[in-house]
């Protein structure tokens, strides 16, 4: 017996029924690439959804349009109820503090110890936690949850792969967001690693209850931490539903995705 | 064909440019000051060149001297040498070679340094962590290096003209006193001031080509190499342009 489906069958049911997340019609081209051609999602508070979809069928794309780095061409993003295509560079920043972004390479500051890595995002951010001076408790508290404390003056160089990740998911929940997004969280670990990941993302959405969206091509991880799934081809929502109705899917650009 | 490319090329590049520096004064008045990366970045900036300046200052002091004794020689000139050296070093050969090395080690490394955070996503990690990534990396640097390279130019002037005076002293027996005598009568306000102000825009040039083109890097680590390298060849051929606009300029208010 796999033990990730003890995991999931240990599932929570804390999702409400209220959208934290929607985006509607959201279209994003290239020159003549069209990336994404009118994507739909709504997240509901508390769910964990999964989006797979293959290389270049604009999954990066619309995450980083959901978080502002990229500004798409028509559509509208709701989080939390405010479209973050319309808002100014302050209200943007200050929304981001919501939400959460684990990098795929965790893209931690090299030049910055584990610890200054996790106080960037309280520098501007303080208020969030009442201006406290003294920063550390919340480090530790971040580091602590990931199970890395004893690495806090460490470089991220001297840091494995998957310490690195979990660094970075420390570092995006410095700031308490309600919204994760992962990007491929296991891509290039190994498969145990990936595991403690898959572990880690679990108890992370049970300790802090936030809402995730994640994007991989790992089935493993899709199957365990999944409550909803939405299958992205050519840039649209191609089939949605959760992962035992999709593999059991007739279809045959489903089926190529559990291969 | 090809030709009206590169053109093209060449002009976006410098609008791209232009747009950038406008966004860098935008910034630079905003709230909230990043002061303590911008010491640090003093620090880094100008520590990381002081070996290199001062190597550099040095040795042109030492050529210069070297090269031009002989010629002023022949025409019984050679008292002239303080004069001359320090004129041609304060106005021109001092700021324009120094900028030079500047730009080989600050444009590079900026171009570098930025160019990998952006293919690392660190650059969007800060972005998505709420702060604004060109405030703290760029417009620091940009101002590191603005206010960095003329205190760089100075001391480098200064170590050149001791350099001067070493091979004066060895060959033509100068005192100490008589040379810096003579440096100071021969040097004016006017020599001192453009070259001075000149430096600011050197700086901000390396500065900013060099945060321009790692900010704005693409094609993995390749494109890494290639901000590095093009931040110090774009950097260079603008000190250039700028130096003779500075020139130019110098001659309507200063008439030299």
């Amino acid at each position: 017996m796999n033990p990730n489906q003890n995991i999931q069958e240990k599932k929570e049911p804390i999702i409400s029924k209220k959208f934290i997340l929607e985006i509607k019609d959201l279209k994003k081209t290239f020159g003549n690439n069209h990336v994404l051609n009118g994507f739909n999602l709504e997240l509901f508070e508390g769910e964990n959804l999964v989006i797979m979809g293959k290389s270049g069928s604009g999954k990066s794309v619309m995450i980083k349009c959901l978080v502002g780095l990229m500004q798409p061409d028509s559509g509208s993003i709701k989080v939390m109820g405010k479209d973050i295509t319309t808002l100014n560079r302050i209200d943007l920043d200050e929304l981001r503090t919501d939400i959460g972004f684990l990098f795929q390479g965790s893209a931690l500051y090299d030049s910055m110890t584990v610890r200054e890595n996790l106080e960037f995002p309280l520098r501007r951010h303080k208020h969030k936690f009442g201006n406290i001076s003294d920063t550390a408790p919340l480090v530790i508290e971040a580091l602590e949850s990931v199970g890395l404390v004893d690495a806090i003056d460490l470089m991220p160089a001297e840091l494995s792969g998957g310490m690195q990740r979990r660094v970075a998911l420390a570092r995006t929940l410095i700031l308490k967001p309600k919204i994760i997004l992962y990007d491929e969280p296991t891509s290039g670990l190994d498969p145990i690693t990936a595991k403690e990941i898959i572990e880690l993302m679990k108890r992370i959405r049970r300790q802090y209850k936030t809402s995730s969206l994640i994007i991989t091509h790992d089935v493993d991880c899709a199957r365990v931490v999944s409550e909803r799934m939405i299958l992205l081809v050519d840039g649209i929502n191609y089939a949605e539903g959760t992962f035992s109705e999709l593999k059991a899917s007739k279809d045959e650009k489903v089926k190529a995705f559990f291969k | 064909m090809l030709k009206s490319i590169i053109i093209k090329t060449f002009l976006i590049e410098i609008g791209e440019l232009a747009y950038f520096a406008r966004r860098f004064f935008k910034e630079l008045f905003k709230k909230p000051f990043e002061f303590k990366e911008l010491l640090r970045q003093c620090y880094s900036i100008g520590n990381k060149s002081l070996l290199l300046v001062g190597v550099t200052g040095f040795i042109i002091g030492l050529v210069i001297t070297l090269q031009t004794r002989p010629t002023l020689e022949e025409f019984g000139a050679e008292s002239w040498m303080p004069s001359m050296v320090s004129i041609s070093i304060i106005r021109e050969i001092g700021p324009v070679i120094i900028a030079l090395t500047f730009a080989g080690r600050i444009a590079s490394g900026i171009g570098a340094e930025l160019g990998s955070m952006r293919v690392t996503e660190q650059i969007d990690a800060m972005e998505v962590s709420g702060t604004n990534p060109f405030k703290y990396l760029v417009v620091t640097r940009i101002l590191a290096a603005t206010l960095m390279l003329p205190i760089l130019v100075i001391l480098g002037d200064a170590i050149a003209l001791y350099g001067s005076f070493i091979i004066e002293n060895t060959k033509g027996e100068v005192s100490f006193q008589l040379f810096f005598n003579k440096v100071f009568n021969a040097l004016e306000f006017g020599d001192l001031i453009p070259a001075t102000i000149k430096t600011y825009f050197f700086g901000f040039a390396i500065g900013l080509v060099g945060c321009f083109k790692g900010y704005y890097c693409e094609k993995g680590t390749v494109g890494v190499g290639l901000a590095a390298n093009s931040a110090v060849v774009f950097s260079s051929m603008l000190l250039f342009i700028i130096d003779f606009i500075a020139v130019f300029v110098t001659d309507i208010f200063f008439e030299i």
